[in-house]
């Protein structure tokens, strides 16, 4: 079992849960998973079936991109952080 | 320490100024303002009230050979008897007006006066900090950080960096302070709403630093102005809403290696890092293409939390401080993620991106050798 952050921005799309347990045994199964409980998601974190350029996951502290993308091996307990760019400041 | 007498070998200043030539290590025991006003070159200041705590971690060798001196020889004699008491075996004092030292040919440092009387006393309290200072401070009083935004990020920052002095603190912004703003922008208030944001920042400074200059840019950073608004400063603090100023700036400033600390802000949550050209990740690594702005809603479309610009503003003024005074780890590679609805903090780490279109390998930019940063 690992736990997905939802950040701020995708939280319209869990009804504004801020962390799913998910499971799997990699990246890819568990977005699945978390893809199976809030299908709204997909949309926003997937583009043609793969992730979309505007977010990064991270398995706890650790970027897939520079590990084995979505099939980086989960083992239980890892915390995956999705992070959308986000720019809200000034105004 | 017991007043009993030990006795102790007192030297007059032309035998001190010979000792000093042989290799005796001179402790001045005078006070901090004293020796601000010039001292004994290559001496060590070890006011008297603290000699007792501190000597063993001063001078751990018992052996040393050690020339101790005050203003007159009172004071290094009082030293000089407790020294020998504690098993110091090689301890003498000079009984001698400090100015007999001069007369004598003994090596002499003048004083720097980095800072002013008033600006010793306004300061005192990074003063006491061993890293910052008089010539941290210094770098600050000389220090140039340029706010991109004088709204919910760029208040907190602009009042504490006037507040602890840094000397030019430019805002970027061409808005007006609405009604709106007061909720989080602390740098404006009620009676200046319509007022432009920059003149507002500038009456709020000057009334808490008279000292700091506020350098006002009328305009929205775009690609056409963004490296003439940079070029000048020497770290800039990106608080903008938008993904395309975000890039802009984030392109400029690799490409005139200036550092960037980044805050981003929405609801109740926070992100904070700070990008330094090529020691670094760039903004660009980590997001390679600029997402469309659907993606990123503004305060005015999403809220935000009053307080959560303070939170995120402090921490990116203390990295603006570690950035200006070159001390401490930077944020650089790590991003900070606050969330404050349960107040906990995340962080990821990110990386340099070789293929990186801004800062990878093969792009020929190079960092600003006068740049502040980092301690260069």
């Amino acid at each position: 079992m690992s736990t997905v952050r939802i950040p701020p921005v995708l939280r319209e799309n869990t009804g504004g849960t801020r962390s799913v347990d998910v499971s799997g045994r990699t990246v890819a199964e568990a977005l699945d998973d978390l893809f199976g409980k809030h299908p709204e998601l997909r949309a926003r974190v997937t583009q043609d079936g793969e992730l979309s350029p505007f977010i990064n996951v991270y398995v706890n502290d650790r970027d897939v991109r520079y590990r084995d993308g979505l099939e980086t091996a989960l083992e239980a307990g890892d915390t995956i952080i999705l992070l959308p760019a986000m720019a809200g400041g000034a105004r | 320490m017991s007043n009993e007498q030990t006795p102790i070998r007192e030297v007059n200043a032309a035998e001190a100024v010979a000792l000093a030539r042989d290799g005796y290590r001179v402790i001045d025991v005078r006070e901090q303002g004293e020796w601000d006003a010039g001292h004994v070159a290559g001496a060590t200041l070890l006011p008297l009230a603290d000699v007792p705590q501190r000597i063993a971690e001063v001078v751990p060798d018992k052996t040393a050979p050690l020339l101790l001196h005050c203003a007159v020889g009172g004071r290094s004699a009082r030293a000089a008897g407790w020294l020998a008491q504690m098993g110091y075996t090689n301890v003498v004092s000079m009984k001698a007006p400090i100015g007999h030292w001069k007369e004598q040919g003994g090596t002499w440092e003048e004083p720097v006066q980095l800072l002013t009387p008033a600006q010793q006393r306004r300061y005192s309290r990074h003063l006491l900090i061993p890293e910052v200072g008089q010539e941290g401070q210094r770098k600050l009083l000389d220090a140039k950080v340029l706010l991109i935004g004088a709204g919910g990020l760029g208040s907190p920052i602009g009042l504490y960096l006037a507040a602890s002095g840094v000397g030019t603190i430019g805002f970027v912004d061409d808005d007006v302070v609405d009604e709106s703003n007061l909720q989080r922008q602390v740098l404006h208030a009620a009676d200046r709403v319509g007022m432009l944001k920059v003149d507002s920042a500038e009456m709020t400074i000057r009334g808490l630093n008279p000292e700091t200059k506020v350098v006002k840019h009328v305009e929205r950073l775009d690609a056409g102005n963004v490296e003439r608004l940079i070029g000048g400063y020497d770290v800039i603090v990106d608080g903008t809403d938008n993904f395309d100023t975000r890039y802009v700036l984030n392109d400029a400033a690799v490409k005139l290696g200036k550092p960037v600390v980044h805050g981003s802000i929405y609801r109740w949550d926070g992100q904070i890092t700070t990008f330094v050209p090529f020691e670094g990740p760039c903004y660009r690594c980590m997001y390679p293409t600029q997402p469309p702005d659907e993606l990123a809603p503004a305060c005015s479309v999403a809220g935000v939390l009053g307080v959560l610009p303070g939170i995120v503003g402090m921490l990116q003024a203390n990295e603006v401080f570690k950035l200006l005074l070159g001390v401490g780890e930077t944020l650089a590679g790590r991003l900070l993620m606050f969330d404050a609805m349960g107040t906990t903090f995340d962080e990821v780490r990110i990386w340099r991106d070789p293929a990186c279109p801004a800062c990878g390998e093969g792009v020929g930019a190079t960092p600003d050798p006068d740049r502040v940063a980092a301690g260069a």
